[in-house]
């Protein structure tokens, strides 16, 4: 084994944040949302529904030990404990194994909540394009859900399938979208199934494409299975990805091509939008339950 | 709110649709339909309210193309049981 094949191309820079502008001893409602994604898991702390702390992760082999770590990090520092949040909201895959949530709420609910805090109450479409699925989501002025789909059938060919191509590639995966913006589009691989499309790569190598084309030919294929799913939906401006995926700009540029939209540059990581927006139903929950108790 | 579950292949659309604003949550297509396609839970893309809805079950959303070929509709454009049981007309199918 030579030395460049331990390197871990797909693995992304996992991340923790404070702001410096907040102090949540001031707080009234201290809320946390808990993203346990296949792939990725995000913990994220709000202070009256601003965003105070965050960790994004990769998913260990255990969901709620994913959870513990993630919330852990994120309080790290902060002087902030597990006890003084008042309601925790579990979303994503893992979203029922999360130890100290008082509630699951499903990611659709989540993201749509999350891009309308994020982007703005403008977003109308959300694209959440994830470790395992994508979700084209409606959403109204209010971040409330008014229409979704996703497509179930093939779990394949997002955020997992974006890792096994920077392995086989060995392209570090924060490089692929760059690197995929090549002046000869090629034509998109005709599958965007993890299995297949990994064996057309190897082909196409084989052949003498270069690795940026044949990141290209991925791209192309995994922005135009989205687009049909979003195509289906219908998409109402404004438009938002939300997601690892939205970090690519590989796929969001021909995304955006194929559908002659711009989708606003994310002002903090897309992939907390699930966990910001669970933390916000937290808050939402305390003040409902506040106001019966008079 | 328009929720669609199922998938889209080669062979075409699969999707069943709860528009959530008409289903009043009565369970009827639940007890209609053969397979035990759909269920009746609490409405988990609006958490802050409490009304019940109907929802195809994860277990059917991978494969309704198959769960549902039972019921296809024969001759003359005969409404799906699900369908034909519902008061309100909340669900469709795109097929
Ligand atoms: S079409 Fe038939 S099997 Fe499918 S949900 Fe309706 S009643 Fe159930
Ligand atoms: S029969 Fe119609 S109204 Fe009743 S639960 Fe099913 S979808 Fe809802």
């Amino acid at each position: 084994m030579t030395s460049t094949e331990s390197i871990e191309y797909w693995r992304w820079t996992e991340s923790r944040w404070t702001n410096p502008d907040l102090d949540w001893k001031d707080a009234d409602i201290i809320t946390a949302g808990i993203d346990v994604g296949s792939v990725s898991t995000q913990a994220v702390v709000m202070v009256d529904g601003n965003l105070y702390c965050y960790s994004n992760m990769r998913t260990g082999s255990d969901s709620p030990d994913s959870a513990n770590r993630a919330i852990n990090w994120a309080l790290e520092d902060t002087g902030l404990t597990l006890n003084k949040i008042e309601y925790a909201v579990g979303t994503g895959y893992g979203r029922v194994n999360v130890p100290f949530a008082k509630r699951a709420i499903t990611e659709i609910a989540c993201h749509a909540r999350g891009a309308n805090y994020m982007y703005g109450p403008t977003i109308r479409t959300v694209l959440d394009m994830g470790g395992q699925d994508c979700k084209a989501i409606r959403c109204d002025q209010r971040g409330k859900v008014t229409a979704f789909l996703m497509n179930d059938k093939c779990a394949a060919g997002t955020g997992r399938g974006m890792e096994v191509f920077a392995d086989l590639l060995q392209v570090h995966i924060n490089d692929v979208g760059q690197m995929s913006l090549v002046d000869d589009e090629p034509e998109p691989v005709s599958s965007t199934c993890v299995v297949f499309a990994k064996s057309e790569a190897v082909g196409l190598l084989r052949k003498g494409w270069s690795k940026e084309r044949v990141l290209a030919a991925y791209c192309a294929a995994m922005a135009h299975r989205v687009v049909t799913l979003l195509e289906r939906l219908g998409v109402e401006n404004d438009f938002a990805i939300t997601g690892g995926i939205a970090k690519n700009i590989g796929v969001v540029s021909r995304i955006e091509k194929e559908l002659e939209i711009t989708a606003p540059e994310p002002n903090v990581d897309p992939q907390l939008a699930g966990a910001i927006g669970g933390a916000l139903f937290g808050k939402a929950l305390v003040e409902k339950a506040r106001k019966k108790a008079g | 709110m328009k929720a669609n579950y199922g998938y889209k292949d080669g062979s075409g659309e699969y999707f069943i649709t709860v528009d959530t604003d008409l289903c009043d949550g009565c369970g009827k297509c639940v007890d209609t339909c053969p397979e035990g396609v759909l269920e009746v839970v609490e409405n988990e893309l609006d958490p802050l309210a409490e009304e019940l809805v109907a929802r195809v079950t994860e277990e059917h959303r991978k494969k309704i193309k198959y769960s549902c070929a039972p019921c296809k509709p024969t001759g003359e454009s005969r409404e799906l049981p699900c369908v034909q049981a519902c008061e309100p007309r909340a669900l469709t199918h795109s097929w």
